[in-house]
């Protein structure tokens, strides 16, 4: 963050002013996100140099959150009726002087009257000379004793604790700061099942595409530390386990933000340094959160394609309710000779049994797979650009032709002959913090139920509540 | 394993029965024959089935119904059970082969007239959780491959319950009704696993509602399992099951 810092506002500013608009996500250029909250069903996330970004789904983002101050790298905690805010700035001098501050407001809507950043206080500094850089600050809510943390810091010497007041944002009168770590950028912190981790960004920030940016992480029993990784480092002496680093054509992923939707269903907010498809900016990125044997395991973002859809309790694959069309041939008999010549049977395809199928409404089962056409669904993103936290509406149709995948009145999923770009064809896709997906129309007609696609036997496939702790929610995609 | 090789290995049971047989004979003392031949004459139902009471009966722990009136097979010659796709297994369901087949909720002893087969209703009531249609068949020394069997029992529930589901698993396909309305169809050569298809949400009545199966089979083991789901996927016990 050191370069950005010199940098300043006023290029982040022009790169968020002139955004190439980018279909899927709209303006989505910001530097440092904070971690992204949700306010009156709307998304926000700010970044340096001041305002940041905003979106109605979670998918089209676009400039438009507000926030005061400048300075750099900020980031949100609500607690009770106030969202609190911090950021830093330089305070003036050497190059590594630097101040932390917190402010609230009621809503991170701009247009709200109850919109306003209150009691901005300092709460951590640096004087230029010690082994800290006093920026790039985030918070910890501790969610088993309500105490307050917010960790700071950069490559330049420590990264640092120190605790504030929930009721007000302010340090704790007393509290010293604590050194947790070293090497690290961007830092932030989160709970889990008895363990604290200290996320932390290396490599080097603000080259573009050339930007090595990789976040890391240590655990703790304590919030204080220490922090060690997978092999038993101490952060404080340069450890740390890899989360996300550059991969297909993004690279410089720093900034972790931890988002939790409901159990289950969690994301990850970061920026990519650069993204070679959108001019090589600096994008927001948001990826499903993974748990993997107690850490955190940044997910993949889903792929278009064409799929077997599996379902997680029993292994069967997603199918139209159709005859089983027999391939020709069988079984070859025993005792036949061996050296007769090998040759390639061909697969079944789609004109092979299309005019077996009926033309209107077909019901879908779970079935043995057999890589047969009634078996393979083909998933791409709506025509519209519209989505939810991390991805798009997709649309799931058989492949080679336009039956889609749809919920019914009934609480029931059937397929349709053609796509319509109805609303209960429209599904969203979340890779669950297992690794598994949740499938879960836009809409069920005639219902406000939030309903997923589940198992309710080991064949039969209908809507139902969520619930992560049974495998009748969750299914994979396997492309065969 | 395939029809074929399903075929295959019955073929090759045989033989090797046939085998033994042979060996003993020719070196076994004449009462171990008649020891093999005994436990022919005591082919029988039990230890799978008992008469059916009229003692109240509710599901077992897991909520599986167990007290159903079952017909005796009807002989529906198929060599495989790889044709029991869903066209064919309705086209077989929907065919008559008795008076009142979609309606009747028969009485113990009571006997129908399919074809060339004259066919008895037996109230039974079964010592697992499934009940063992091939085991029913085979014990009453009737035809067991290649056969539809019919199945109907009463479930008696105390209050409306909505939001219910049958869920079923049969060996092989089968098909079935809740108060005369197709409720679950399970098509393929299928094994019997619990709850393994289910039937979309329906309403169970106060009082009596009539649950109605048909399991066709070819070759091998022949068996089913019923019970019914509440809306959180939990068996369904408070109930009681009659044969009227």
């Amino acid at each position: 963050m050191k370069k950005i810092k010199i940098l300043g506002a006023t290029a982040m500013l022009s790169v968020l002013l002139t955004g190439v608009a980018i279909a899927q996500v709209g303006k989505p250029f910001i530097h440092d996100p904070s971690t992204i909250m949700e306010c009156d069903g709307k998304y926000y996330t700010f970044g340096t140099g001041g305002g940041g970004l905003m979106s109605e789904d979670g998918w089209v983002w676009n400039s438009g959150a507000v926030r005061p101050g400048g300075g750099v790298a900020p980031d949100v905690v609500k607690i009770g009726e106030r969202y609190y805010v911090s950021y830093a700035k330089g305070a003036g001098g050497a190059q590594h002087a630097s101040n932390v501050y917190v402010m609230w407001t009621k809503t991170l809507d701009p247009k709200s009257p109850d919109f306003g950043f209150k009691d901005e206080t300092l709460v951590a500094s640096s004087d230029g000379i010690e082994d800290c850089d006093a920026i790039d600050p985030a918070f910890l809510l501790d969610p088993t004793d309500g105490r307050l943390w917010c960790s700071y810091g950069t490559y330049f010497g420590f990264i640092r604790l120190v605790e504030l007041d929930p009721k007000t944002g302010k340090r704790v009168v007393g509290n010293k700061a604590l050194n947790i770590a070293i090497d690290c950028e961007a830092t932030d912190l989160m709970y889990q099942d008895g363990w604290y981790y200290l996320l932390g960004t290396h490599g080097t920030c603000c080259d573009g595409a050339n930007s090595t940016y990789n976040i890391v992480v240590g655990r703790s029993k304590k919030v204080t530390g220490p922090y060690l990784d997978n092999m038993g480092r101490n952060m404080i002496e340069g450890g740390g386990k890899m989360v996300l680093a550059a991969g297909g054509r993004t690279a410089g992923a720093g900034h972790f933000g931890r988002t939790v939707l409901e159990n289950g269903v969690e994301k990850m907010s970061f920026h990519w340094e650069a993204d070679l498809n959108q001019s090589g900016r600096s994008v927001l990125g948001i990826r499903p959160l993974l748990w993997k044997n107690g850490w955190p395991v940044a997910g993949e973002n889903f792929k278009e394609g064409t799929y077997e859809i599996e379902s997680e309790r029993r292994g069967y694959a997603l199918e139209l309710v159709v005859d089983f069309t027999r391939m020709a041939g069988g079984m070859r008999g025993f005792g036949r000779n061996s050296n007769e010549p090998i040759k390639p049977v061909p697969s079944q395809e789609l004109a092979d049994v299309l005019k077996t199928w009926p033309t209107g409404n077909i019901d879908v089962r779970i079935g043995d797979y057999m890589f047969r056409p009634h078996q393979k669904w083909t998933i791409t993103a709506a025509p519209d650009s519209i989505g939810y936290l991390g991805g798009p509406y997709y649309k799931i149709v058989i492949a080679g032709t336009d039956r889609a995948l749809a919920a019914t009145a009934e609480a029931e999923v059937i397929t349709v002959p053609t796509f319509t770009d109805a609303p209960e064809q429209l599904w969203r896709i979340d890779q669950l913090t297992d690794g598994t997906y949740r499938i879960m129309p836009k809409v069920v007609p005639n219902s406000k139920e939030k309903l997923v696609l589940v198992s309710s036997g080991d064949s039969t496939p209908t809507l139902a509540k969520f619930d992560m702790n049974s495998d009748n929610s969750k299914w994979n995609f396997k492309a065969h | 394993m395939n029809m074929k090789r399903k075929t295959l290995w019955l073929t090759l049971g045989f033989v090797i029965l046939v085998g033994l047989g042979l060996q003993g004979q020719s070196a076994t003392p004449k009462s171990k024959i008649d020891g093999i031949a005994k436990i022919d004459t005591t082919r029988s139902i039990a230890p799978y089935f008992t008469p059916a009471t009229t003692l109240k009966k509710m599901p077992d722990s897991k909520g599986f119904i167990q007290r159903w009136l079952l017909l005796e097979p009807i002989n529906k010659p198929n060599r495989g059970n790889t044709v029991f796709t869903d066209s064919y297994i309705r086209a077989a369901f929907a065919t008559e082969y008795f008076p009142n087949q979609f309606t009747v909720v028969p009485k113990d002893g009571e006997k129908v007239k399919v074809g060339e087969q004259e066919l008895m209703w037996h109230a039974l009531e079964s010592s697992k959780f499934n009940v063992k249609l091939f085991r029913f068949a085979y014990g009453m020394r009737k035809q067991y491959y290649g056969v539809i069997f019919w199945a109907v029992t009463v479930v008696n529930s105390p209050q409306e319950m909505k939001n219910v589901r049958i869920a079923v698993g049969s060996n092989s396909a089968s098909m079935w009704w809740l108060n005369g309305k197709e409720a679950v169809i399970l098509s393929g050569d299928r094994r019997m696993v619990m709850d393994d298809c289910l039937s979309p949400r329906l309403t169970l009545n106060k009082g009596k509602n009539i649950i109605r199966g048909a399991v066709i089979n070819g070759p091998g083991m022949s068996d089913f399992c019923v019970r019914l789901l509440n809306e959180k996927g939990e068996p369904i016990k408070d109930l009681t099951i009659t044969c009227e």
